[in-house]
């Protein structure tokens, strides 16, 4: 069992970091803090697809040149880029959601001079009835 | 085929998006101009193509690699009928949605911002087109984002009109990026085990995967994170806020596809990629799609009973529309599925013609849509509000509209798998559908006005696509061959997967 835990450790850190991540986004109610908490519930995303590419004593994807240092590339043992790769994009991706939310939340500020989101509700509120009363 | 043919898979995702670009770039007066060509041009690349494939047979399946690189190590764009089938959907939509767009934005959005506008606009047409077209697990999630973005953006230009257009936006953001990072983590557990990412690859891969649990859990994650994209029941909640305080223009392109995409994903997730492994899609299709569309059936309906303001109407009715064309799906035999890809192309019709009319009749008064402001209406703008009513005729599923179509192979294939109880659930469900229709019914034509009973002007750029529309809920109600012919094959090339 503790062999368990000490050689999956990583995946242990992903999936409390992506629980952390979750909660706040469903807890909190202050929106700021709802991107954090998605960027971080994206970020756990980041590290499996990272823990999913490196092998037991594998070294960094760069074809050497052979038989410098006696053996060829071939015996050479290297990670898996390719997860690297998927995660550059979704790092691209989870940065233009994270600034598409905090410019939203720029505009919510200003037309609703609040960024938590009882406040909102309440202005919401008010706006529904005074629609229905006009 | 023609040289040039072998490219249009990729031709017709890569229109919207340099489009897009350049738009941006241009002079905002030409915004709207160059989306109608770049949504024109992907239209007129889309019916090339779907000719062709009504030609062919059941197993041709069209590949493109881009890049020349081919797959599994390339991204691949495949064609076969489901696809073409549902890109014809999108990109006529998206065309006739597009040439009504200019007049529907009215006085939402400002004239030096309709540049970026429709940038915006053409990459939500691009990114659901590529969504459609890739075979590609993880490019898939790429395109996912692309579109998302971009119509959350569009959806927040609804804040000159009324701030609460903010927060929809906000929560479809937050939401959206939440099922797509669920899809990826799916993707994640099931590239770890089959170590591709192309969707045949994978396919053909899984059923050798020595433990299958991560496979199930990566299945799991995959079909949760797309049902919140698609918005079916209980994760449509972003859909109604953000299709209602969006800008008309803006609803009428969303409403008209950009769930539909995600659907496709939904059935190309169970049937493609997990096809191999058919018995737990087939309990999932069976045990969680069937209940949640028909909760979402019941529920959109009712809502849409109660609710006073007719664009936020037809946002609940979406919701259950799609529960219709997720009950296809969910029935799991060759008829049902072919029933829910025939409802996705004439929902798409249907809501699209809808929200265009309402559009149009709203324009009369201020871009109002309370029931109370369009009283009276459909007696002063003949021409829209009759375009409008036969849309609606054709979501009830009257007779001799592409509605009936819809409703007659859903039912058939229902009660031909002997569930008898749902049948009865989806004739009740449309028999409650005409009490909201029928509310707008009587208050565009049945409702007394003040004032005088002068004719308004009208939009040619909306009674136009509009009427096309209507014409096509017609022309489709009797003569359904295209549509149906399409799906029936679209539904036996996805079970040529799992069989």
């Amino acid at each position: 069992m503790t062999d368990f835990l000490l050689s999956h450790w990583n995946y242990f850190i992903v999936v409390l970091l992506m629980m952390i991540g979750l909660f706040i986004v469903i807890s909190s109610m202050n929106l700021v803090k709802k991107l954090i908490g998605l960027s971080l519930f994206q970020t756990s995303v980041f590290l499996f697809y990272i823990s999913l590419g490196k092998i037991n004593d594998g070294t960094a994807p760069i074809i050497m040149k052979s038989g410098h240092d006696g053996h060829s590339s071939h015996d050479i043992l290297y990670s898996n880029p390719l997860p690297h790769v998927l995660i550059l994009t979704a790092i691209v991706v989870g940065v233009a959601t994270t600034a598409l939310g905090l410019a939203l939340v720029l505009r919510i500020k200003a037309s609703f001079n609040s960024i938590e989101e009882d406040d909102i509700l309440q202005a919401k509120r008010e706006l529904r009835k005074r629609s229905k009363s006009s | 085929m023609i040289e040039w043919m072998l490219h249009l898979p990729g031709i017709i995702v890569v229109i919207p998006l340099v489009m897009a670009i350049i738009v941006a770039l241009l002079p905002s007066r030409l915004g709207w101009l160059g989306a109608v060509i770049g949504s024109g041009l992907s239209f007129w690349a889309a019916i090339i193509l779907a000719l062709h494939m009504l030609e062919a047979n059941a197993m041709t399946r069209i590949s493109y690699f881009l890049g020349g690189w081919p797959p599994p190590w390339g991204i691949e764009f495949a064609v076969d009928h489901a696809t073409a089938l549902v890109i014809l959907t999108i990109t006529a939509l998206g065309f006739l949605s597009t040439m009504s767009g200019n007049a529907l934005i009215f006085k939402d959005i400002h004239d030096d911002d309709k540049g970026r506008f429709f940038a915006a606009w053409l990459l939500t047409l691009g990114g659901l087109l590529g969504l459609v077209m890739t075979a590609d697990a993880f490019n898939l999630f790429v395109f996912f984002e692309i579109s998302s973005l971009a119509s959350v953006t569009l959806v927040a230009m609804g804040s000159g009109r009324d701030k609460r257009a903010l927060v929809a936006a906000f929560n479809y953001l937050v939401i959206g990026a939440i099922g797509a990072t669920f899809y990826v983590i799916g993707v994640g557990f099931c590239y770890a085990m089959t170590g591709t990412l192309n969707m045949v690859d994978m396919a053909s891969r899984l059923p050798d995967v020595a433990n299958p649990i991560p496979v199930y859990i990566g299945l799991a994650f995959m079909v949760s994170g797309v049902m919140v994209k698609a918005a079916i029941f209980p994760v449509h909640i972003w859909l109604p806020p953000s299709y209602g305080f969006a800008p008309m223009a803006v609803t009428s392109l969303l409403a008209a596809i950009a769930t539909k995409a995600s659907l496709y994903v939904l059935i190309r997730i169970l049937m493609t990629i997990f096809g191999g492994i058919a018995d737990i899609p087939l309990l999932i299709m069976q045990w969680v799609l069937m209940p949640l569309a028909l909760m979402a059936i019941l529920l959109g309906t009712i809502l849409a009973i109660y609710e006073k303001d007719a664009k936020f109407m037809l946002a609940h009715s979406s919701v259950a529309q799609i529960g219709y064309i997720v009950l296809g799906f969910g029935v799991a035999t060759l008829a049902g599925v072919q029933s829910g890809f025939i409802h996705i192309a004439n929902h798409a019709m249907i809501k699209g013609g809808m929200f265009i009319g309402l559009g149009g009749l709203a324009m009369a008064v201020a871009g109002k849509t309370d029931f109370s402001n369009l009283a009276g209406l459909g007696r002063r703008m003949p021409l829209t509000s009759s375009g409008f009513l036969i849309c609606g005729l054709s979501l009830i599923g009257v007779p001799l509209t592409a509605g009936f179509i819809s409703k007659f192979y859903l039912v058939s294939a229902i009660i031909s798998a002997g569930y008898w109880q749902i049948a009865a659930i989806v004739l009740l469900s449309s028999a409650l559908s005409v009490i909201y229709l029928w509310r707008l019914v009587e208050t565009l034509w049945f409702s007394p006005v003040t004032d005088v009973e002068t004719r308004l002007p009208e939009q040619p750029m909306i009674y136009i696509p509009l009427w096309l529309l209507a014409g096509a809920n017609i022309w489709l109600g009797i003569d359904a061959g295209l549509i149906t012919g399409l799906a029936k094959m679209a539904s036996i090339t996805l079970f040529g997967g799992i069989s």
